[in-house]
């Protein structure tokens, strides 16, 4: 490649490179900051940022084991922080297996089929899915609470209602796999078709075999949403051992009482799987999130 | 693209294999397994009398048959679980909140009027004209209540005399004193005081706790509790229904009519009796927004703070990571991989800790963030008590949390241009200004358009920030409903709905409702402009 270079490439270089690593420095020192949290000593520890007094007390007590302090007294842990993660992790699992499932169908019918009204439900959903669900709140309380009078597992306080209500934010999943079906040549299922294969045959053996990738895809962003999902579970989540991750560890830091090194413990036990499952997926979870299905 | 033979009305033949014959089968029995829950539901919800909800399923319910048994719908089977649980977990709770809106749905109007009504009737009263002096016999086998009319009731109490049958003296048979939640013991009519020795007044000092738990009923069911050390009173309903719809107020010789402009009953003096019920208010809701002074002052601050807060937002998200995305776009720049991953950072880690671990370390007294600025300079601004401080804060989080976003959409649109404008650019002499100004800003600038309008409508309504970050604090002083300097409308519609003592899901709504208008005009703004093809 014959570049036209300009002159004092040299020094434009070693500019960025130090205004590069000058803003990494202060964007990752809160995440390097709350590591070093999590190895100090008590819950007011001020220091360098490696550990002066290290202690595994906040690690021991965010895996839910009992710690004894030099002076011979025993920390129960505060919060149960495995239970959350365990109910978040349940909750977003059955939840992204559901959407993947009706996303995939609708995103079927939506890219190979011909039928009344599917302009105007394409677009319906892009406008639906930009109205939140903190401001139907009030409405999704009143109608868990009365539903939860006739099913038990899908009134308040239940995995089932989160689960259940997750299922309403669909649209950018159908639109994202939608472009992905549109990608790839239908001549393939006609062809069984002609050899006397059902719609239903060709899209669960021709077209689904090879769509794996954009299903793993869809499936890894609806959990990681679902883990961060707050509002809902804030307001349909009630005791204690039910909470989510997201509701339950904002407990750390009540006003009155903040257990800043217990929650720094927490938060880097229950972020981390969360931040690498992210990082080893990022090509196709960026690809998801920039582009879905609104393209300029 | 292409016609299902069932869109174009072709019959279906039987199928050659059983395998497939058995599993249509299968499908249709649960589908009319569905229809019948959906049934169920709808009936249960009438039954309750809950109008809304016993349509909405019905109308579930009549749409799952309708899709799933005729044939020229076979397009719509693949769609209709995903159409579905949008029409029921997102138009369907809007539509409610838009309706919640025109009524005063709120704490104290909560049940409807037949679940008032209901409450209001099972009260009861202590009718304490009508006494019982009691005393307590022991033996071996326990103890005996007696007890002898004492007072008289006044005519009105014809029922009462009625239901005593004109007895005065009743007993209980021997038992046990123990405590237990409400127990109902049952009496009789005494021919005379029974035999034994009176307990004295201590005894029933001692046995106060589980005296004062018994209900003893009377063989035509009155049940009478303990007034006082030494009397038992009868309890009788308060309320009395009338015909006409009213309550007759027995205790306080009064009268109750249900107000169905206010949705409680009112008595003859003007009190109202809660609970009430919701009513149809109009526009009420919207006229406090816009003409009550303490909630229109704080509502005006917010929204002002709302389209700033949006705004700097996508300006500052922007700003970072479309400099940052020109950098990694240099091709002399080593190491971008690894840049690209450590700068994405921020937007791996959940929301939900980044945004508690910034709320750690801003603490005034023991966040590290005082503890640099007090070793450098000697302050320690209380980023949580001062509104302006708190507004900074919350904008430089809501970057660090927001600008890997845009440098990866600013990434791929520049990586989109073709290389050779570049290349003519330095050709002609162009420096990196004009190419950032005459080449790179104006072929992204239209693409990126529609996703700035989403990231400023997602901020708009960025709840999770405000309600982990600050709660909305430090208070607008002198506000009626619970108003922060750093609510956002959203986070503002939540505290009145879930934290106000009120609770009043009316007002919410109607917020909530101006805030959907809001959001449609993006959004349809947005559809416009990104020229979505369907």
């Amino acid at each position: 490649m014959a570049m036209v270079q300009p002159r004092s490439i040299r020094a434009r270089k070693l500019a960025a490179h130090l205004a590069l690593i000058g803003f990494l420095v202060l964007i990752l020192f809160p995440l390097v900051l709350v590591i070093s949290i999590s190895f100090r000593e008590g819950n007011f520890a001020s220091g360098s940022l490696i550990p002066e007094n290290f202690s595994l007390e906040h690690w021991a007590l965010a895996l839910g084991i009992p710690w004894e302090r030099a002076d011979g007294s025993v920390v129960q842990p505060p919060f149960p922080v495995l239970l959350w993660l365990w109910n978040s992790i349940k909750v977003a699992l059955v939840s992204s297996l559901l959407i993947v499932l009706l996303s995939t169908t609708s995103a079927y019918a939506f890219a190979r089929m011909r039928f009344a009204g599917k302009a105007p439900l394409l677009k319906g959903m892009l406008i639906f899915q930009m109205f939140p669900a903190v401001l139907s709140l009030v409405a999704l309380y009143a109608l868990f609470d009365r539903l939860g009078q006739f099913v038990g597992w899908l009134g308040i306080n239940t995995h089932g209602a989160l689960i259940v209500a997750s299922l309403g934010a669909v649209a950018l999943h159908i639109w994202t796999i939608k472009g992905y079906f549109e990608s790839i040549d239908g001549s393939l299922e006609e062809a069984a078709m002609v050899d006397g294969a059902s719609t239903w045959q060709a899209f669960r053996h021709i077209l689904l075999p090879l769509s794996r990738p954009i299903l793993m895809v869809v499936f890894i962003l609806a959990f990681v949403m679902s883990i961060m999902e707050y509002p809902m579970a804030s307001v349909l989540l009630v005791d204690e051992h039910k909470l989510t991750l997201a509701v339950g560890a904002q407990q750390y830091l009540a006003d009155h009482n903040q257990r800043w090194g217990n929650f720094a413990a927490a938060a880097v036990l229950s972020g981390l799987p969360i931040t690498v499952a992210f990082l080893v997926c990022q090509r196709w979870i960026i690809g998801g999130l920039t582009a879905g299905g609104v393209k300029g | 693209m292409y016609t299902t033979n069932a869109s174009r009305g072709l019959p279906r033949h039987r199928s050659r294999y059983p395998a497939e014959r058995y599993t249509r089968w299968a499908l249709r029995g649960l589908v009319a397994a569905l229809v019948l829950a959906l049934l169920w539901l709808v009936l249960a919800f009438h039954l309750n009398g809950q109008p809304i909800f016993a349509m909405l399923f019905l109308v579930l319910g009549a749409a799952l048959g309708a899709v799933f048994t005729r044939r020229r719908l076979m397009s719509h089977r693949y769609i209709f679980p995903a159409v579905a649980s949008m029409a029921l977990f997102v138009i369907f709770p809007l539509l409610y909140t838009i309706g919640i809106s025109f009524s005063n749905y709120s704490s104290s109007n909560l049940l409807s009027e037949e679940r008032v009504r209901a409450q209001l009737l099972s009260r009861t009263y202590q009718e304490e004209s009508a006494t019982f002096g009691f005393q307590l016999y022991g033996n071996d086998e326990g103890v005996q209540l007696y007890l002898a009319r004492e007072g008289e009731a006044d005519e009105r109490e014809a029922e009462l005399e009625a239901a005593l049958e004109g007895v005065s003296r009743f007993v209980t048979g021997p038992m046990p004193l123990a405590q237990g939640e409400g127990r109902h013991v049952a009496i009789q009519p005494a021919p005379g005081e029974p035999s034994g020795e009176a307990l004295p007044m201590r005894e029933v000092i001692a046995n106060r706790a589980a005296l004062q738990e018994l209900v003893l009923v009377t063989p035509e069911g009155l049940e009478l509790r303990m007034v006082g050390l030494r009397h038992f009173a009868p309890m009788l309903q308060r309320y009395a229904a009338r015909d006409d719809g009213s309550l007759y107020d027995r205790r306080d010789d009064r009268l109750l009519t249900p107000d169905h402009e206010t949705g409680f009953f009112v008595a003859d003096d003007g009190e109202r009796i809660t609970p009430g019920w919701p009513v149809a208010v109009g526009l009420d809701n919207y006229a406090r927004i816009f003409l009550d002074p303490d909630i229109r002052g704080p509502f005006l601050q917010i929204f002002v703070w709302t389209f700033a807060f949006a705004g700097l937002t996508v300006a500052f998200t922007l700003m970072a990571g479309f400099a940052l995305a020109s950098l990694l776009q240099w091709d002399q720049l080593r190491g971008k991989a690894l840049y690209r991953t450590l700068l994405i950072l921020p937007y791996a880690v959940p929301a939900f800790i980044s945004i508690l671990i910034f709320k750690g370390m801003f603490n005034q007294h023991f966040g590290e963030i005082n503890l640099i600025l007090d070793a450098l300079f000697g302050i320690r601004p209380g980023w949580f008590t001062d509104p302006w401080l708190a507004r900074t804060m919350l904008l430089v989080v809501n970057t660090w949390l927001g600008y890997p976003y845009m440098l990866l959409l600013c990434m791929g649109l520049i990586q989109s241009i073709p290389r050779d404008l570049y290349e003519a650019s330095a050709v002609d002499g162009g420096g990196p200004l004009t190419n950032l100004f005459r080449i790179t800003l104006p072929l992204i600038l239209k693409p990126l358009t529609p996703l700035l309008i989403a990231c400023f409508a997602f901020n708009f309504n960025n709840f999770v920030l405000i309600a982990l970050l600050t709660g909305g604090n430090p208070d607008i002083l002198g506000a009626s409903t619970p108003a922060g300097t750093t609510d956002l409308l959203v986070s503002y519609t939540y505290r009145i709905a879930f934290q106000d003592a009120g609770q009043n899901f009316g007002l919410a709504a109607a917020i909530a409702t101006l805030i959907f208008v809001l959001v449609a005009g993006l959004a349809l703004l947005n559809l416009r402009l990104a020229k979505v093809r369907v």
